[in-house]
């Protein structure tokens, strides 16, 4: 594949694209309604027709893989079909072209959107109270550890710990700290589970809550989940559940049931927004009753047969994002429960399961399996047996892309030797899963008889491996305009 | 691979005696299992940490690694050559690519220090 | 139906090789009492079905062709070009996710780089991230690093900065020992309301780790921020600036210009309808000196082993899945999405085409004003402003919005009690390029209805 010029490459001097609207109005000269001071001189964007545009950004797109071209079984990322009629309901006018400060009058259906959706999310968790306002994971978290902050400081205490397992992505901890809180990092024990001994010997006064990833980021769930949770409890702290793997879990169990407090929800993995090239996505925060009152705010209420929007109470850790979250994606991830219903999300996560697990005992001949159990949605391998040939497991990754499949997610979780974490989820069919069984084989034999094709992979992508050194020592992250600046 | 005239700490650091004040850098060793350097982050002259203590950090492509303090002192001078050209540390680390120039409070600190022999046995335990 | 295509003859041979007898045997490491909840879910929907509820959802809200609209406030309704969507639709863009393996994502890593490009353009700010999840985030983000950069506690934030903006900074810093210190900025008579910075200056002192103003600011007003700027930089404070409008960016003077350390803001008008006020996308800007505090994702230009020009993520070491507990933000996904339909918009309207939108929305807004004017109404704005102005509201704001939609059909505009209780006698009437001369005789009509 060829390079493609930068858009500015494109551009020639007088070179029009769309044109605006026609005038509405006698222009007013913006000299006479803003001194000249405040107006610029100069306006480097590019000047391209619409067809070198469009063709820019089309052969652009070729060079990307996505769920639609191939398997892209991304642990961690859930990378599900996403389906086509989530895009036309997203795009209904009525719920696109609408203005987050219209009065609640006017958007009816926006927000019996957003209640319903939260109602139907309360029922998959089986916790009381949901907020759809995080714009993503990330913020999920963050709300759910100040909302346990602010439940603690209600009660008198001041707590300042978090206990995050070493196996956790590493939002948890980054979380942890924008919290304002100490984080203690918790070993995994042999089994892949939580280590009981240890947590006990860290569960001081000082803990406010545990963040663990339910199941855990080794495709695991915790069995020892019920004592977990009893243990924290009796030290006074609070169970935060890192909902990124809820796929494994839809209609099989209710973590709420489990006894955990809070826990976030990636709609965009687990309920089908797509994942846009890294966002957005949509978060929501599933809680106890106990913790309602501080979830952020404003919220959907409904009053009789009409809903509103009530201000955030006293005690709400506050707003957390502009207006009410992407609503974009909440649309997108109501249509999807709508869809599959109660069964369709069971079967969702039966064969996420059930895929995940077909994966792991057709590799465990060719790969090393850390933890030889049975595994949720996604399953860790390592290529510790390829690394004394000489073979990295960015190796392996690489070669994937040479057979035209996207690589599993690599080195993480970090606490496994060069892990492979695959995550082929349900909407890969079984001559899907056979083919990437094949392809894994045919490396594994590659790297036996030829690693240095392993080493030379891709050689069938647009690009070959890329120089990240120099792109970190010397950063070049914007075209300069020519004469520098 | 560990110059027998240096100073060595267990997390990979060396300190040269350079009379009124001692060189920081870190081992061969350590860059060699960071790889391609890509940036360091060093503290402000003036500064004063306490043995142990963190002063900056040492990047690679994928990760970060912190860098501790050998001796407890005050901190002359860092070595900016490394802002533009971090692969020095790579390419000469007991020399070109030292990171601190530090006033010891301490003298006697020196004694906790590695000697090459010490250090070099406690690269092949790692390495084994 | 769960868009899963194995048949129980698949499940039945895969369940062979997994050397389990059914899929339950797969969920044994679920506490017995738990495992298998009934869910109360209402049944499931075929796709026919499905759109006919969400239109039926959708016919529920009024849309700017239901109701002419003054709104801005953050969202402005311009002119995306119709190619935008069509790319936005393209499954190696949306069905794609964040580039981790450069080799299989040029594109999107492409993409990226040319949007930082164009943030920089037009911010006159030397390096741009790849976006953060919306505008208020990112001046939560901004506040942050300053923060961390200048270890002092205080920061400084005028009361013109929009307020959901300063509510998510205020709990993003809820539990760090920080001292967010709202200054009014605005002054009021009567019926009139003009910039103040007298009271920022003041309060900028040796512990103000940054200082935060908006331009065009909430009220759309538009003042020489430089007294502000001057008192930051003698008290070695850094100065984030919040972006009003970002087609403003085409015909205002570049903000690192001016002396903007971190610029900010909401790009979703770019890329989109308003869609409820998300997804969005939040712009973050910084000069180079900050750029290993920058959060969240940034793509780089570098070459592949045969000396290709290609891209990749660049400076990762800041972000949480590697420097964890110690990242510069716990930020994961971006609004990769919204951000590249804000980049085809922008190369598609291209230099003369940004500039038009620009001034077709300045004149949009000065007509109204006129219009309004002609209708008995006091413009209360006393100072330049680009499409967006304070209106006088006679016995309150809330009121006079009530009826005007009521009585008059027109979403005329924002309360201004939002910013401070005493605006609330304000309203803020926003216009674009895409506000027609029926919506500007309409929503004067409404106000002399409403006298």
């Amino acid at each position: 594949m060829t390079d493609e010029p930068l858009i500015y490459d494109l551009s020639s001097p007088g070179r029009r694209g769309v044109r605006a609207p026609l005038p509405q109005f006698e222009p007013v000269d913006p000299t006479e309604a803003l001194p000249t001071s405040e107006l610029r001189t100069d306006l480097p964007l590019p000047e391209a027709s619409e067809i070198d545009v469009m063709r820019h950004f089309l052969r652009l797109s070729h060079k990307n893989h996505s769920v639609d071209t191939a398997m892209y079984p991304l642990g961690s990322c859930t990378m599900k079909y996403n389906p086509k009629v989530n895009e036309v309901t997203a795009r209904t006018p009525g719920l696109a072209d609408i203005h987050p400060c219209q009065p609640p009058a006017t958007a009816q259906g926006a927000l019996e959107l957003i209640y319903e959706l939260e109602a139907l999310l309360a029922s998959i968790t089986g916790f009381p109270a949901v907020s759809t306002q995080p714009a993503a994971g990330s913020q999920g978290e963050l709300c759910g550890l100040l909302s346990i902050l602010a439940w603690h400081q209600s009660r008198g205490e001041a707590r300042t710990q978090v206990l995050v397992p070493d196996s956790a992505h590493g939002t948890n901890p980054a979380t942890g700290t924008m919290s304002g809180l100490e984080v203690i990092s918790l070993p995994t024990a042999d089994d892949g589970g939580i280590d009981l001994q240890n947590l006990k010997e860290r569960l001081g006064p000082g803990a406010a809550a545990i963040m663990l990833t339910l199941p855990s980021t080794l495709g695991l769930f915790e069995r020892r989940i019920l004592e977990v949770v009893e243990l924290v409890h009796a030290a006074g702290a609070q169970v935060y559940c890192d909902g990124a793997n809820m796929n494994a879990m839809l209609g099989r169990v209710r973590p709420a049931d489990l006894g955990i407090d809070v826990m976030h929800l990636n709609l965009h993995k687990t309920f089908s927004t797509p994942h846009g090239g890294g966002g957005p996505g949509a978060g929501a925060l599933a809680v106890q009753a106990h913790l309602e009152p501080f979830l952020p705010g404003p919220r959907v209420v409904r009053n009789g047969e009409v809903f509103e929007l009530a201000d955030p109470p006293p005690t709400s850790i506050g707003r957390v994002h502009s207006h009410l979250g992407n609503f974009g994606n909440l649309v997108r991830a109501y249509t999807y429960i709508r869809s599959l219903g109660a069964e369709g999300l069971r079967e969702a996560a039966d064969d996420a399961v059930l895929n995940a697990n077909y994966l792991r005992a057709s590799l465990s001949d060719d790969y090393d399996l850390p933890y030889d159990r049975i595994c949720m949605h996604e399953v860790v391998l390592a290529g510790t047996r390829q690394r004394r040939l000489g073979v990295r497991t960015l190796d392996i990754a690489k070669r994937l892309i040479d057979y035209g499949i996207h690589p599993p997610t690599i080195y993480f979780p970090i606490i496994v030797d060069e892990a492979l974490m695959i995550e082929p989820t349900e909407t890969e069919s079984r001559e899907s899963l056979d083919n990437f069984i094949d392809v894994m084989r045919r490396i594994a034999r590659e790297a036996e008889s030829d690693p240095d094709k392993l080493h030379d992979a891709p050689v069938n992508a647009p690009v070959r491996r890329l120089d990240e050194v120099t792109a970190n020592r010397r950063p070049n992250v914007r075209r300069v305009p020519e004469g520098g600046d | 691979m560990y110059p027998d005239d240096l100073g060595y700490t267990r997390e990979h650091e060396w300190v040269r005696d350079e009379g009124d004040h001692l060189l920081v850098g870190i081992t061969a060793y350590a860059q060699e299992e960071l790889g391609d350097v890509v940036y360091v982050e060093l503290p402000t002259p003036g500064e004063s940490f306490a043995a142990g203590d963190e002063f900056g950090t040492v990047e690679s492509v994928k990760a970060v690694s912190p860098l501790y303090v050998p001796m407890s002192g005050e901190i002359l001078d860092v070595n900016e050559e490394l802002e533009a050209q971090p692969e020095l540390i790579n390419e000469d680390p007991y020399a070109a690519g030292w990171m601190i120039r530090l006033a010891a409070s301490d003298p006697s600190e020196r004694d906790t220090l590695l000697d090459a022999q010490a250090y070099e046995q406690l690269v092949n335990e790692l390495r084994a | 139906m769960s868009y899963a295509p194995n048949t129980d003859a698949d499940r039945a041979a895969m369940l062979r090789t997994v050397g389990v007898e059914s899929i339950d045997d797969l969920f044994v490491d679920i506490p017995v009492q738990h495992r298998d909840p009934t869910l109360d879910l209402p049944p499931a929907l075929p796709e026919t079905d499905v759109i006919r509820h969400l239109a039926e959802l959708g016919a529920r809200n009024a849309t700017s062709s239901d109701l002419p609209s003054f709104l801005g406030a953050g969202f402005y309704r311009h002119f995306v070009p119709a190619l935008v969507d069509q790319q936005l639709l393209r499954s190696e863009w949306y069905t794609a996710y964040t580039p981790y393996q450069p080799e299989m994502a040029q594109g999107t890593l492409q993409a990226m780089y040319e949007f930082q490009s164009l943030v920089c353009d037009l911010t006159g700010m030397d390096v741009s991230n790849a976006s953060l999840y919306d505008g208020a985030s990112a001046l939560a983000e901004a506040v942050l690093l300053c923060r961390g950069l200048t270890r002092r506690p205080r920061v400084v934030i005028a009361d013109t900065v929009h307020p959901a903006y300063r509510d998510v900074a205020a709990t993003y810093v809820s539990a760090l020992d920080v001292d967010l210190h709202v200054v009014s900025a605005a002054c009021r008579d009567a019926t009139s309301v003009r910039p103040d910075l007298q009271p920022l200056v003041n309060a900028i002192d040796d512990q103000t780790s940054c200082v935060v103003i908006q331009r065009p600011d909430f009220l759309g007003m538009v003042v020489d921020p430089d007294p502000v700027i001057q008192a930051a930089r003698e008290h070695g404070a850094r100065v984030v600036v919040v972006v009003g409008d970002p087609v403003s960016l085409g015909l205002l003077v570049p903000l690192g210009d001016l002396g903007a350390d971190i610029v900010v803001g909401e790009l979703r008008s770019l890329a989109g309808p308003p869609a409820y006020g998300g997804p969005g996308a939040g712009m973050f800007a910084v000069r180079s000196e900050l750029i290993r505090r920058v959060p969240g994702r940034i793509a780089g230009r570098t070459m592949d082993l045969d000396g290709k020009n290609a891209f990749v993520l660049t400076l990762q070491t800041r972000e949480q899945h590697i420097r964890r507990e110690r990242a510069t933000s716990n930020i994961t996904t971006n609004q990769a999405l919204v951000t590249l339909g804000a980049t085809i918009s922008l190369c598609a309207l291209g230099r003369r085409g940004l500039r038009e939108i620009a001034e077709q929305s300045l004149t949009a807004a000065h007509r109204a004003a006129e219009a309004l004017a002609g209708a008995g109404a006091v413009i209360a704005s006393d100072a330049p402003y680009v499409n967006e102005f304070a209106v006088h509201a006679p016995g309150g704001a809330a009121a006079r919005l009530e009826r005007l939609r009521k009585e008059g059909n027109v979403l005329a505009g924002i309360d201004l009690g939002c910013v401070s209780p005493t605006f609330d006698d304000l309203i803020l009437v926003a216009a674009t390029e895409l506000t027609t001369a029926d919506d500007v005789e309409a929503l004067a009509s409404a106000w002399a209805q409403t006298q």
